[in-house]
């Protein structure tokens, strides 16, 4: 028997199931439409010279070379940072302090810091850093980045050492190992997978900042090592030349954007399928 | 032979125990430095909010409370209100959240209930990657493809339809520039969707089964089990995404700057070109001359720390909530 009440609840049921297929679909459109229209723009200023060129002046050639270099620098050297601290953090919580007080108030600052806006994080080291030393430099831009791999790192360090069964470290223990020893070659060893994930994750997620490095490494149109000087990078070239009237130097943000996007994406793609390696049963 | 073997042993007890008294050591020093690792998080957060404060005090001795009730924005005359941004940043914050919240449970809702198992893991990740995308190639798209579209196929109908109906017309009056309010608004509902559709499906993912199949069991449609089962089993979960959205909306930087406009000024309609505090900042702080220009930048950097602070904590608390309740 099909009523009119029972018409009125399927016609319901496909119109909500049919809008959230729309939902669907408009996310994947935008997704689409991003990437299109990097690929579109970027590759018709790729060339060697992008790889070869320091940023031009307007209305000659030149290519990115001192902002990719710039952003590698800095990128690493937060990673040196900011890694080791975020990874012995995660541990304390995992292991030393698993049932204190102190890692549950970390665990919550540490989840707020990582969704903190990564602008204020450029102010806080522009006051601590840019301030004292009396100009911008790259090594500024590094730290401020070093800050915003911390939480990830610690985050997922924290959850892959809590995923280690308890049985490994009890069987290290019984062969009388050391704690130290335990979590170096036993939790370590285990959560390998997951924790190389959050690094390569907090390198992804840095190498596209540009809030964090615009007040500390600035932006430089030379060559420049030096990281005491201020330091180009690609996001902080992208903004300055998207923003700019010049039609060469919109190209060559279009072309930074590209590259930045498919190395941050790339960097998301490897993580991830690390990730699924790990949590296969072995 | 025997004095021998007994010699042997005394010298093996000694290596024995500087092993031990090394092992110690290192073990003593490792604890240790995983324990000063765990308090750098606490003083990096610490520093954030001390510095920040510090940092605000001359703006905040120089205006007082009228930095929060006032509009002016003069760098000539040093004279700093702080509504202008203050406005911009909810309001954009607001529309991001007005379009997110629907198209994220929408996703969660396609992707835990309809969508075919093979396809479930390849356009949950495509979502996700949303977020990976870097903020400033937002704001590239955002001014060069997005605000165009706008500014030729959106703002004028929409402008011509509501022209002559008090209220309306004013929110939506013209000129269609393309950036403005509603157009970094929309932009930074693409940026927090992933967040919210992300959550939402892991917490739609927690209702027991037995719930589900006991309303399709009594004839329910699928609708019907999501709205009258699913939703209100994880409401507080859902709620706690999407204040983690709106974290990221309020404090979102190099998108906004791109398509808000830069103005200073409060302005009735959403079309509008206006300013949020992270633009503000974003724009001005290198240029910032004279200590109560910086100052009243930093400020606003305390105001934006407060606002996200609140919003995540209360978006961490109520996830924490959901965690203990299925915990029990």
């Amino acid at each position: 028997m099909i009523t009119a009440r029972y018409m009125r609840r399927r016609r319901a049921n496909s119109i909500a199931m049919a809008l959230s297929i729309a939902a669907a679909a408009i996310g994947l459109m935008f997704l689409t439409l991003i990437l299109a229209t990097l690929v579109v723009r970027g590759v018709s200023g790729l060339s060697w010279r992008v790889f070869a060129e320091m940023t031009p002046p307007p209305g000659s050639d030149g290519g990115l070379l001192n902002a990719i270099v710039g952003s590698v620098i800095m990128t690493v050297i937060g990673l040196m940072v900011g890694t080791p601290i975020g990874v012995l953090a995660g541990t304390y919580m995992a292991e030393y302090g698993r049932y204190a007080k102190l890692t549950h108030v970390i665990r919550f600052l540490n989840d707020i810091l990582l969704s903190a806006p990564s602008i204020i994080i450029g102010l806080f080291i522009y006051e601590i850093m840019v301030v004292r030393m009396g100009h911008f430099s790259g090594i500024a831009g590094a730290i401020a980045l070093a800050i915003i791999v911390i939480p990830v790192v610690v985050r997922t360090t924290e959850d892959m050492l809590l995923l280690v069964p308890n049985s490994l470290r009890e069987a290290a223990v019984a062969l009388g190992a050391p704690r130290s020893i335990v979590i170096r070659t036993v939790a370590y060893r285990a959560a390998r997978a997951g924790i190389l994930t959050g690094i390569l994750l907090a390198m992804a997620r840095v190498s596209g900042e540009t809030a964090p490095l615009l007040f500390t490494a600035l932006n430089n149109q030379f060559w420049s090592l030096d990281l005491n000087a201020p330091m180009a990078s690609l996001p902080a070239v992208i903004f300055q030349f998207a923003l700019s009237p010049y039609d060469d130097w919109q190209q060559l943000a279009w072309t930074g954007a590209l590259l930045i996007t498919v190395a941050v994406l790339a960097g998301n793609i490897l993580a991830r399928s690390l990730a699924n390696i790990g949590a296969q049963p072995k | 032979m025997i004095a021998e073997t007994r010699e042997n042993d005394i010298v093996y007890a000694h290596v024995r125990r500087a092993h031990a008294r090394r092992f110690a050591f290192s073990d003593r020093s490792f604890s240790f430095g995983t324990r000063l690792s765990a308090l750098v998080v606490l003083l990096v957060l610490g520093g954030i909010a001390v510095s920040l404060i510090v940092g605000s005090l001359p703006a905040l001795r120089t205006f007082g409370l009228s930095f929060f009730t006032t509009q002016s924005w003069n760098p000539v005359t040093e004279k700093f209100g702080a509504i202008a941004p203050i406005y911009g940043t909810l309001v954009t914050s607001f529309i991001a959240i007005l379009f997110a919240v629907p198209l994220g449970i929408g996703i969660a809702i396609f992707l835990t209930e309809l969508c075919p198992e093979k396809l479930r893991r390849p356009v949950g990740t495509a979502i996700e990657l949303l977020a990976g995308i870097p903020s400033i190639i937002y704001g590239i798209w955002g001014l060069f493809v997005f605000a165009p579209f706008m500014q030729t196929y959106v703002q004028p109908p929409v402008i011509k339809a509501f022209k002559g109906i008090p209220g309306l017309s004013s929110l939506f009056a013209g000129p269609p520039y393309g950036i403005g309010t509603l157009t970094a608004g929309i932009i930074l509902a693409i940026m927090v969707l992933p967040f919210v559709s992300a959550i939402s499906r892991d917490v739609f993912g927690t209702v027991p089964p037995v719930l589900k199949e006991a309303a399709y069991g009594i004839g329910c449609t699928r609708w019907e089990v999501v709205r009258r089962v699913v939703i209100p089993y994880t409401r507080v979960g859902i709620i706690g995404g999407v204040m983690l959205g709106l974290g990221r909306a309020l404090g979102e930087t190099m998108a906004v700057t791109f398509v808000i406009g830069n103005a200073h000024k409060v302005a009735v309609s959403f079309f509008a070109p206006g300013t949020t505090i992270s633009a503000t900042i974003a724009n001005e702080f290198t240029e910032a001359v004279g200590d109560v220009y910086s100052s009243a930048l930093i400020a606003l950097g305390l105001i934006l720390f407060i606002f996200t602070f609140a919003v995540l904590a209360f978006a961490r608390y109520l996830l924490l909530v959901l965690q203990r309740k299925q915990g029990s």
